[in-house]
């Protein structure tokens, strides 16, 4: 809210009506950075990010043990100084296992939503450009998938298409997808009614591209903040899905599939629940509050 | 009114046509031979014979389509192969224990999540906004299934005052029903109740900002009045419509919160079919979640449309 | 000379945004007596509505800020008033009338739901008699058919009822003070006319003080004992309606004058409709100088350096204050010669 009068008049006057200098002018990329650095929470969430990943990418070489190595000195053992975060039913330290699993949560998080805005975003401009029975026909669609609730449609996919990582990336990308072609076609419709893309069409540009230089990069924002808060959720996807053993196999370590486990030792060793729920908190929090921050640095009008 | 019914129900069919094509597409992705896939540990080749009889698995897909959806219709969703009984009749089985979680659940986000959107709203940019949207964040971001474990392990393991699973009917007991229910309503309200929060919050500050707000309070009207009674009821449509669609959300996280706590619902039964590979149940179960959604939205559209004066009159 | 009724001392307020702070009112001062109507006129951002409505705790606060000032209403200070007693003026001695009468009236409650709170809560009617006095409201305001309107919903009714509706409320309580914010903005011409006359006709019914907040300068000439003019959230001239009109002394009043349209017909209601050029200055930095000075042909060095004070014009009848460092007759004296 940044408006200096709070009713607007009709121009009465000869003058300019409305207050110019309360609006604010749409940022270039170095304002954006300025409004996103701004934001603590963004920042921390971009921190976390950055760290899991590479946690991630480092695991060969930060983790004390082989994930799968099992001890059998080591089976519900108590934190210790060799191993800080215990270990599991059959002696592997938890802590090289949190360590690894980000691997499964991130990858499933990235590939999946890579594989959602792949799918959805050529589909959504298609139907939004294109208009008439093309869009009918994607619109209806996109409705019938929404109408099944996401997870019960990730569930139900990789049900039929059998347990692995793998799958469960596929599910969830294709269950992200129906979002991503709504969000676009709405984007798409929006800018495509404004007076430059009007003007773009008077003067004869072909289609494709307009829908290139003057709509696509127009809506990559809009994009890119779904992305970030679609990772955040199949991030959870692809936990749930281990945890009910759909995605991720054993003795392949992975957060949701360490709960799935954790939950029949809870009396006897509740560090095997605390820790890769805790990761798959920390993970989500952090793709929410970049996603978060993101939509409030690119669009300052639309605080919440 | 009812040009406005028409209209919704109009657009509410093909919707469900088009998510039970797809629905019934998903045997497609089954490797192999269907017949096989869909007997699942059972290699008994008068078995498969008769599965690929029932479900006319040598006809064209648009054929074994039409086949099946007539059944739908009819309310035939199959025969679960492992349970030896009619797809439908387990559904109707297990529908009300889902529909009362869900229902706690929904009550238990409405409670948390409104008041708390309202508050955070009329503090806007105060302590009491910040922590609101702190509490929406983390209930946005922690897996159910985990907090589940959580209280399971603080209530059950530690404390003793609730049991971790075995689900009671009402109707033997309600007292063991509710003690059951409680943690699962809880988890499963958790995280709508965060989405209802910022659903309320947005709702709220449009409203607040409105007008007519402001003519209220230059009439003097004192600000609990002017929340309660001029704001609120105008965020009622958006939030009813929005929270209408967290419905969805609720029977995505029925699934695992009854999987947690080994409550009897719809989404251990689909669980429970997928892992003995009785795919006529995944895809009952699915089907009828999509209808149970369509006919929800249609219902918040209503319901909004009732709480709108210009529209009731029209 | 009647008893002053709001007395606006060196009022300031400003907006904070993410650019910095917006200041939308730069010192204003005035003072409004018993039964006298006072025009405040200016383009949007000239801090007419929002000093009035700052006064009375109706800005959103934040972003909005009271950075200095103090405004006496029969001798109190409403700015040091706590809100609850601040609550008890609003809709009480001081009456509103909104704008846009569509967005203004809740679109979700009755229209005597509407009218009977401000009885309920200022003058402790029961449900009963506020009802009955609701209705009286709307005969007031010459809706017909009061009675059986009292229970429909706003988009029930005309724009023009809508706005009469609104005044009904702001008049509810019998209030010293009406404060009309572009009251006739949002409708036809021929409605604005309408309810023009029926504030005038209230007015004389009742005798309260008004305050006429208003772009329309037309509006303002057919209303208002006094004119005040406004401009980037300082008053650049005030005084008696008539020779604000004769004999404007400062230049932007002149700007304003001679963009509107002569109804008279003839030769003069035939010359090109005059535009002031330019755009009003960026509020978060405020021009050292007299902020209409960049759009001002007249302007002397002066003007650009130092913000004049808001006096009595040399030679112009009593109590015509203006703010201007040039001599703006004489000038146009001169003007007229060459």
């Amino acid at each position: 809210m940044s408006t200096g009068t709070p009713i607007a008049e009709p121009a009465g006057l000869a003058a300019p009506a409305g207050t110019p200098a309360l609006i604010q002018e749409p940022g270039t990329l170095a304002a954006f950075w300025r409004r996103l650095r701004a934001r603590k929470s963004a920042v921390a969430g971009l921190v976390i990010v950055g760290l899991l990943i590479l946690m991630a990418v480092s695991a060969p070489w930060i983790a004390p043990y082989d994930p799968t190595a099992t001890d059998w000195a080591n089976v519900r053992g108590h934190p210790s100084l060799a191993h800080p975060f215990g270990g599991d039913e059959v002696g592997r330290d938890v802590l090289s296992r949190i360590i690894f699993g980000a691997r499964a949560s991130l990858g499933a998080g990235l590939v999946s939503v890579a594989l959602a805005v792949s799918l959805g975003l050529p589909l959504g401009l298609l139907a939004g450009y294109a208009g008439g029975w093309i869009d009918g026909v994607i619109s209806r669609l996109t409705d019938a998938l929404l109408a099944i609730p996401f997870l019960i449609l990730a569930i139900a996919l990789a049900a039929f298409l059998g347990p692995s990582l793998v799958n469960a990336m596929i599910a969830i990308g294709l269950s992200a997808t129906s979002t991503f072609i709504r969000l676009t076609r709405a984007q798409v419709r929006a800018v495509a009614a404004e007076e430059f893309v009007e003007a773009a069409r008077a003067m004869g540009n072909p289609p494709w591209r307009i829908a290139r230089v003057h709509i696509l990069p127009n809506i990559v924002p809009a994009i890119l903040v779904q992305a970030t808060l679609t990772i955040a959720a199949a991030i959870i996807a692809e936990a749930s899905l281990s945890f009910l053993g759909l995605g991720q196999q054993p003795p392949e370590p992975s957060w949701g599939a360490m709960l799935n486990t954790a939950k029949n030792f809870m009396d006897q060793a509740p560090w095997m629940a605390i820790w890769p729920g805790l990761s798959i908190f920390l993970a989500v929090l952090a793709f929410n509050l970049f996603g978060d921050g993101l939509r409030d640095a690119l669009d300052p009008r639309q605080r919440t | 009114m009812l040009r406005f019914l028409a209209r919704r129900l109009a657009l509410a069919v093909p919707t469900l046509i088009l998510a039970s094509m797809i629905i019934f597409a998903l045997q497609q992705l089954l490797p192999g031979d269907v017949a096989t896939a869909l007997t699942g540990e059972e290699r008994d080749p008068q078995v498969i014979a008769f599965i690929r009889q029932k479900y006319h698995l040598d006809a064209p897909l648009p054929v074994r389509y039409a086949y099946w959806a007539g059944g739908v219709l009819r309310g035939d969703l199959g025969e679960s192969i492992r349970l030896q009984k009619p797809v439908s009749e387990l559904i109707v089985e297990k529908l009300p224990v889902t529909l009362e979680l869900a229902c706690l659940a929904m009550l238990v986000a409405l409670a948390i999540g409104v008041p708390m959107g309202v508050l955070s709203a009329v503090k806007r940019g105060q302590a009491a906004d910040t922590i609101a949207n702190g509490v929406a964040l983390w209930g946005l971001s922690v897996p159910n299934f985990w907090l589940g474990i959580l209280l399971i392990l603080l209530f059950s393991v530690q404390l003793g005052w609730l049991p971790a699973s075995g689900y009671v009917s009402p109707f033997e007991s309600l007292s063991d029903n509710l003690a059951a229910m409680v943690m699962p309503a809880f988890v499963l309200g958790n995280a709508i109740a965060a989405v209802m929060m910022r659903h309320t919050r947005a709702a709220m500050l449009g409203v607040l900002g409105s007008d007519y707000v402001r003519t209220a309070r230059a009439k003097g009207v004192s600000p609990m009045r002017v929340t309660l009674r001029h704001a609120l009821p105008n965020a009622a449509i958006p939030i009813i419509t929005l929270g209408a669609l967290e419905f969805g959300q609720l029977l995505s996280g029925a699934v695992l919160t009854e999987q947690v706590f080994s409550v009897p619902g719809f989404g251990k039964l689909m669980v429970d079919a997928v892992f003995n590979r009785d795919f006529a149940t995944v895809q009952g179960v699915v089907i009828c979640t999509a209808a149970t959604y369509i006919a929800l939205n249609l219902a918040a559209d209503l319901l909004s449309a009732a709480v709108n004066p210009k529209l009731r009159r029209a | 000379m009647k008893k002053p009724l709001l007395d606006v001392r060196d009022l300031a307020v400003a907006f904070d945004t993410d650019g910095g702070a917006v200041h939308a009112v730069n010192g204003v001062s005035y003072t409004l007596h018993e039964g006298e109507t006072l025009g405040i006129v200016g383009e949007s951002g000239s801090g007419k509505s929002v000093h009035v409505l700052a006064m009375l705790g109706l800005i959103p606060r934040p972003p909005g800020r009271i950075t200095g000032g103090q405004v006496l209403f029969e001798g109190r200070d409403l700015l040091a008033l706590k809100e609850r007693d601040l609550r008890k003026i609003r809709g009480g001695a001081i009456g509103f009338v909104f704008q846009d009468p569509m967005s203004s009236l809740n679109p979700g409650m009755t229209v005597a739901a509407q009218i009977v709170e401000p009885l309920r809560i200022h003058l402790g009617l029961d449900a009963r008699a506020a009802r009955a006095r609701a209705k009286d409201l709307l005969d007031l305001v010459r809706i017909p058919n009061a009675g059986a309107r009292l229970d429909q919903y706003p988009h029930e009714f005309s724009g023009g009822q809508r706005q009469r509706v609104m005044i009904a409320i702001g008049l509810s309580c019998r209030p010293k003070l009406l404060i009309a914010d572009e009251a006739t903005t949002a409708l036809d011409v021929t409605v604005q006319a309408e309810i023009v006359a029926l504030v005038q006709e209230l007015k004389r019914e009742l005798g309260m003080a008004i305050i006429w907040i208003t772009h329309d300068l037309g509006v303002v000439a057919g209303i208002s004992d006094t004119v005040q003019v406004m401009y980037a959230g300082r008053i650049l001239e005030r005084g008696p309606v008539d020779d604000i009109f004769s004999d404007p002394r400062n230049a932007y009043t002149l700007g304003l004058l001679r963009s509107l349209p002569d109804l008279s017909g003839g030769r003069a209601g035939r010359r090109r409709l005059h535009q002031i050029e330019g755009a009003p200055p960026d509020m978060r930095h405020p021009p050292p100088g007299d902020p209409f000075a960049p759009r001002n042909a007249f302007a002397t060095p002066r003007c650009r350096a130092e913000m004049p004070p808001l006096v009595q014009a040399p030679g112009a009848a009593p109590g015509h204050l203006v703010a201007a460092w040039y001599d703006l007759p004489k000038l146009l004296a001169a003007e007229a010669a060459r």
